[in-house]
């Protein structure tokens, strides 16, 4: 074990990669001399040289394409998205080309690539720079998506997701990159295998991200003991893992740092209240952001994201009532 | 208090005022470094210092009805367009009182009244919106110009060149203007762009184009006068170079230590604030002593607006929820 920094994880999730498979090729914009704007690539270039380490023009269609290119020709091609609104203008390459190859090579072409790429809010980014957009992945078959929520999942997820055949994006929880944590670098995940964060008995709680860190933090305030469920992989989701834990509990939360409208934990709830109607004690629901973009100002963006005084206020809910409380824009009055 | 569309006004035919805003852009933007530095801004800022000339060249060429679309780096166009700086300021420290009220931030300025459209902080994000502002001016059959104010390193982005050839094969009265400033975040443009001269991309688009010194506030308005005259008598699109430096690093609290040696200095000879000091000089419409009275008062008023505005009302919780959707016209 050894303490780093989530950026750090990341760094040498990517270098033993590169040490291990020589077709591992990594770019993006300013990752390469000056080692990132969030320092995620310190000492990459110095190690593997500029052949399979270079620097990008502003062209995020250009070179996440001849990422998806390289991929098929059989390069481990990893880009760095430096905030994830920047796929938007490359969401042809990923969403339309990289996902249909393998299916419209009739199975003999993969695309082993990954996409890493900055996201969430908290940070004072404003609304073009502070999305998670998650869901705009997870509705995408042939793509896997996954999110880290601390330092040894940033490793082993990383690892997992260059070494994975198909195409992958890796959400990295901004506001985490700079927290500690013990890192075992022989861990290496397994992609569409949830962690559990802590286990106990009243209730559920299905999170991502930095939510994980949220909802353990709610589950202590609250005081109960609780089964908090690290989905880490949003596509393809560990429905095993899920279902045996609301089977014990009976309640189910998901945690989401998305919009209320279309986020993938909609997809959880509907999957456990069709599997496990009968073994429920109350009803199963999700605590998101409103649909609003991210505010700048501090305060705002403060309630933008689910906060633990916030969770812990819901849980105490679902452990007393049946039917699901009011998300604080309701509860508050502030909006509908 | 003075509008934002008199602050305008108060530009066009007046080469001292242009001066003077110039001055309140330097000065702003000290404050606005200071003020991340002690932790009173959230998020990021980029700095426009050395932006100064080409933004008042713009915004004294261009009338308050043409529209421009700018990028995360608009401190200087914005005040330069008319917007006070208490409205950027606000915006920039969340406040009630910003230009979008608080929840935009830094990178998000505008006001409609003087034709600044909301910045987006998306390379290329603009460039479009510039061409389709253009398009529907044509449609309209009205005079006024769609304007793109991108940096160097937008050239690279797939947004920029179709957007160039739609306004060249539409024709539109649109006006590029790309500021040359020689570095893209980190990277000098040499390293991630094969040829110096960016105006030279218009050619595959049959584009006028041309270069200009984006130091020189004389050269900016002979620049873009001649591109904004060619767009509204409808002689079509134009892409303008600014050939500038960026004085600060990128941004928040980049060092910049990236720049070769000496080459800052070499620019600082050109910092647009002397060039046009020294013209005002030469031709006696300004002393050096009025000039640094100008920028001291300059300084004091706005260390003063700068401490008024740390106390200004933050927005309200329902500032989340407000304009996100248009609200439906009454008895729908
Ligand atoms: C699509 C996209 N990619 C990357 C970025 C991150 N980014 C912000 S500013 C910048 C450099 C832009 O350089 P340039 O166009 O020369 O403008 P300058 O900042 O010098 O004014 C980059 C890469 C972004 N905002 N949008
Ligand atoms: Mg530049």
């Amino acid at each position: 074990m050894t303490a780093m920094r989530v950026r750090q994880a990341i760094v040498a999730a990517l270098a033993d990669e590169m040490r291990a498979d020589a077709n591992v090729i990594f770019f993006g914009e300013d990752v390469a001399e000056a080692e990132g704007p969030f320092k995620t690539s310190e000492g990459i270039l110095e190690e593997f040289g500029p052949i399979r380490v270079r620097d990008t023009p502003i062209s995020e269609m250009g070179f996440t394409g001849a990422a998806v290119g390289a991929a098929m020709m059989g390069l481990k091609p990893v880009v760095e998205i430096m905030f994830i609104e920047f796929l938007g203008v490359a969401l042809d390459q990923v969403v339309t080309e990289a996902a249909k190859t393998r299916y419209l090579s009739h199975g003999t072409l993969s695309v082993p690539m990954t996409i890493r790429a900055s996201v969430g809010s908290g940070l004072g980014f404003g609304c073009q720079h502070s999305q998670t957009l998650e869901h705009w992945f997870a509705s995408t078959p042939g793509l896997k998506v996954l999110m880290p929520s601390d330092a040894q999942s940033a490793y082993s997820l990383l690892r997992a997701a260059i070494q994975d055949p198909d195409p992958v994006i890796v959400l990295e929880p901004r506001i985490l990159y700079a927290e500690r944590g013990e890192v075992d670098t022989k861990k290496i995940a397994h992609i569409g295998k949830a962690s559990m964060r802590t286990t106990g008995t009243d209730l559920t709680i299905v999170a991502l991200g930095h939510m994980v860190n949220i909802a353990e933090e709610a589950a202590k305030a609250a005081g109960v003991s609780a089964d908090i469920i690290d989905l880490q992989t949003i596509i393809p989701w560990d429905r095993e893992t899920v279902l045996a834990s609301v089977k014990k509990t009976g309640r189910l939360i998901v945690v989401e740092e998305a919009p209320l409208s279309g986020g993938w934990g909609s997809e959880i709830v509907a999957t456990v209240t069709a599997q496990l109607f009968s073994s429920l004690k109350s009803a199963p629901f999700r605590i998101t952001t409103p649909d609003v973009p991210v505010p700048f100002n501090g305060g705002l963006e403060a309630r933008f994201a689910p906060t633990s005084e916030d969770v812990a206020r819901q849980i105490k809910h679902a452990l007393t009532q049946s039917g699901a409380p009011q998300p604080w824009w309701v509860a508050e009055g502030v909006a509908k | 208090m003075t509008s934002s569309l008199e602050r305008r006004k108060a530009l066009y035919g007046n080469d001292l005022a242009c001066y003077e805003r110039m001055v309140e852009i330097r000065e702003f933007e000290k404050i606005t470094n200071a003020l991340f530095a002690a932790g009173s801004i959230r998020g990021t800022t980029h700095l426009a210092v050395g932006q100064e000339a080409l933004a008042l060249g713009m915004a004294s060429t261009l009338q308050p009805t043409d529209v421009v679309a700018g990028t995360y780096r608009s401190h200087a166009i914005a005040l330069a367009l008319g917007l006070t700086p208490h409205s950027v300021l606000g915006e920039i420290m969340g406040k009630a009182t910003g230009c979008c009220g608080g929840v935009g931030g830094s990178m998000h300025m505008c006001d409609t009244s003087v034709g600044l459209l909301p910045t987006s902080a998306i390379i290329g994000g603009g460039m479009p919106i510039a061409a389709g502002a253009g398009l529907a001016f044509q449609v309209q059959k009205s005079k006024n110009v769609g304007v793109a104010l991108f940096g160097d390193g937008a050239t690279n982005i797939g947004a920029f060149h179709e957007s160039l050839n739609l306004a060249a094969i539409w024709k539109l009265p649109v006006v590029f203007v790309c500021d040359n400033n020689v570095y893209g975040e980190y990277s000098r443009i040499d390293k991630t762009t094969p040829i110096e001269d960016l105006h030279k991309r218009a050619e595959s688009y049959a584009m006028p184009h041309m270069a200009i010194d984006g130091m020189d506030i004389h050269a900016v308005r002979k620049g873009i006068g001649e591109a904004v005259e060619r767009a509204r008598s409808g002689g079509g699109p134009t892409l303008v170079e600014a050939k500038t430096y960026r004085f600060s690093g990128h941004s928040r609290a980049d060092q910049a230590l990236y720049r070769p040696e000496g080459e800052l200095e070499k620019w600082q000879k050109r910092d647009p604030l002397l060039v046009t000091e020294q013209d005002l000089i030469a031709r006696k419409l300004v002393t050096q002593e009025k000039i640094d009275q100008i920028k001291s008062t300059m300084e004091s008023d706005l260390a003063a607006l700068a401490k008024k505005v740390e106390n200004d009302p933050e927005p309200q919780l329902s500032a989340m929820f407000s304009n996100i959707w248009t609200p439906a016209k009454a008895g729908k």
